[in-house]
């Protein structure tokens, strides 16, 4: 799952900073750790002032509203080829793992390789459950377990899912996964269950918490910093300031599903 | 032998009383050794959310209820928490860790496995704590001033 799927990119731009080889052992490269051990420290503070103030005027017993709409911002400039820590972090998270039958693992994120074929440039990015304003997931479902929650999070509720697997046809990102075997211990915080489709839930457990998916808080501990977390729709956010002050773009924008997973660089 | 009559009717009445009310239990006494019960093991927290005969004839619409509340808008009161539930009810095995479903013992099947009432929350929920849920539930023994509780729970956080 962690090996990159080849998949062509028109977008005919230079590739800039998916620069793997990293020199070892410099002076520059310790300056940038410690840099990074101070984003990584620093990190989980940010994010929560980012969205501390929504986490915060949400009290114990308010349900979640649309005042809310959480979003990742991924900076592929910034996404190292041949990391996976965002992968790795989801897989412990949420107790999903590689079961030696590739075809039907569950997989909640991936790490995509873009090649583009005119100048060989490539660009690796993680893709997971986009988490569309407008998600085809939850039309196609005829029973109402595909759903939105009212600040932009889609989930599966098990507890209505009859593993039809319309959704996982529907999904235009490939997000969605079918519980094929019997499975035990899994994590309090994650059910998971035989028979029933699933796909990242942006770390739902975590953000109703107040915290970061775990994804963005591994990128940020590796120190990359690729993957920025909070509420899109609060100006003062620091992923909306990064939205609004330079361009982004969506993966299969022309569906016009609205992901609230966005990416630079691509 | 009206003024005899009338007690003598009212000690029919009380014996047939006595009867009604004490039969039962003279029954129930004759058949205490024969009946198998559910041996329910002790939950390790302190007060449960609700008085025990409530939660033995509701625990289900509770469950219910706040499974939807959760999934969809994102509540999660403490006390409405299976997760919590499982963490204070969790039974020690021979491992030291709590048991799964899996096992007999287990606090869910003491009493579903009597009644034979097949219950689908674990095969996708978790049936035993992670540590640090356990340790959440874990009552802390300050102030009872005895030594061997305060050893186990030490014993039992360090799992």
């Amino acid at each position: 799952m962690t090996a990159p799927s080849q998949a062509s990119c028109q977008c005919g731009k230079p590739s800039g900073g998916c620069a793997s080889a990293r020199p070892q052992g410099t002076r520059r490269d310790f300056l940038k750790d410690a840099a990074g051990f101070a984003s990584a420290t620093l990190a989980p503070g940010v994010t929560l002032m980012a969205f501390g103030d929504t986490a915060q005027a949400r009290a114990p017993n308010e349900k979640v509203s649309a005042k809310t709409r959480w979003g990742m911002l991924i900076d592929t400039t910034k996404c190292a080829d041949g990391c996976t820590a965002c992968v790795t972090a989801c897989s412990t998270e949420n107790g999903w793992k590689d079961t030696g039958h590739p075809e039907t693992d569950a997989q909640w994120i991936r790490k995509v390789t873009l090649r583009n074929p005119r100048n060989g440039a490539t660009r690796a990015l993680p893709v997971m459950c986009q988490h569309c304003a407008s998600p085809p997931c939850v039309d196609v479902c005829p029973t109402g377990a595909s759903f939105k929650r009212a600040d932009g999070i889609v989930l599966v509720d098990k507890h209505l899912c009859i593993g039809c697997r319309y959704c996982m046809m529907a999904c235009p990102y490939n997000a969605r996964s079918f519980i094929h075997e019997a499975l035990e211990d899994q994590k309090p915080h994650a059910p998971r269950g035989k028979g029933t489709v699933e796909s990242c839930t942006l770390c739902v457990h975590r953000v109703d918490a107040g915290r970061a998916p775990a994804c963005v808080e591994a990128c940020g501990s590796a120190g990359h910093k690729a993957m920025l977390f909070g509420d899109l729709n609060d100006p003062k956010s620091e992923i909306a300031r990064a939205v609004a002050e330079a361009p982004v773009s969506q993966i299969r924008a022309d569906l016009g599903v609205d992901p609230g997973v966005m990416y630079r660089g691509i | 032998m009206r003024g005899l009559c009338i007690p003598l009717r009212w000690a029919h009445r009380l014996a047939l009383l006595a009867v009604l009310f004490f039969a039962p239990a003279l029954a129930g006494a004759q058949q205490a050794g024969r009946t198998p019960h559910p041996e329910v093991p002790k939950a390790s927290g302190g007060q449960c959310v609700a008085e025990k005969d409530f939660m033995r004839k509701n625990h289900m619409k509770l469950l219910n209820h706040q499974r939807d509340e959760t999934v969809h808008d994102g509540l999660r009161p403490a006390d409405r928490s299976l997760k919590a539930c499982i963490a204070c009810h969790a039974v020690p095995g021979a491992d030291g860790r709590p048991v799964t479903v899996a096992d007999p013992k287990h606090f869910c099947r003491a009493c579903h496995d009597y009644v034979a009432v097949k219950v689908d929350c674990f095969e996708c929920h978790a049936s035993r704590p992670d540590a640090a849920d356990r340790k959440a539930a874990l009552p802390l023994p300050m102030g009872h001033g005895d030594v061997a509780r305060i050893g186990d729970y030490l014993k039992e956080i360090a799992r």
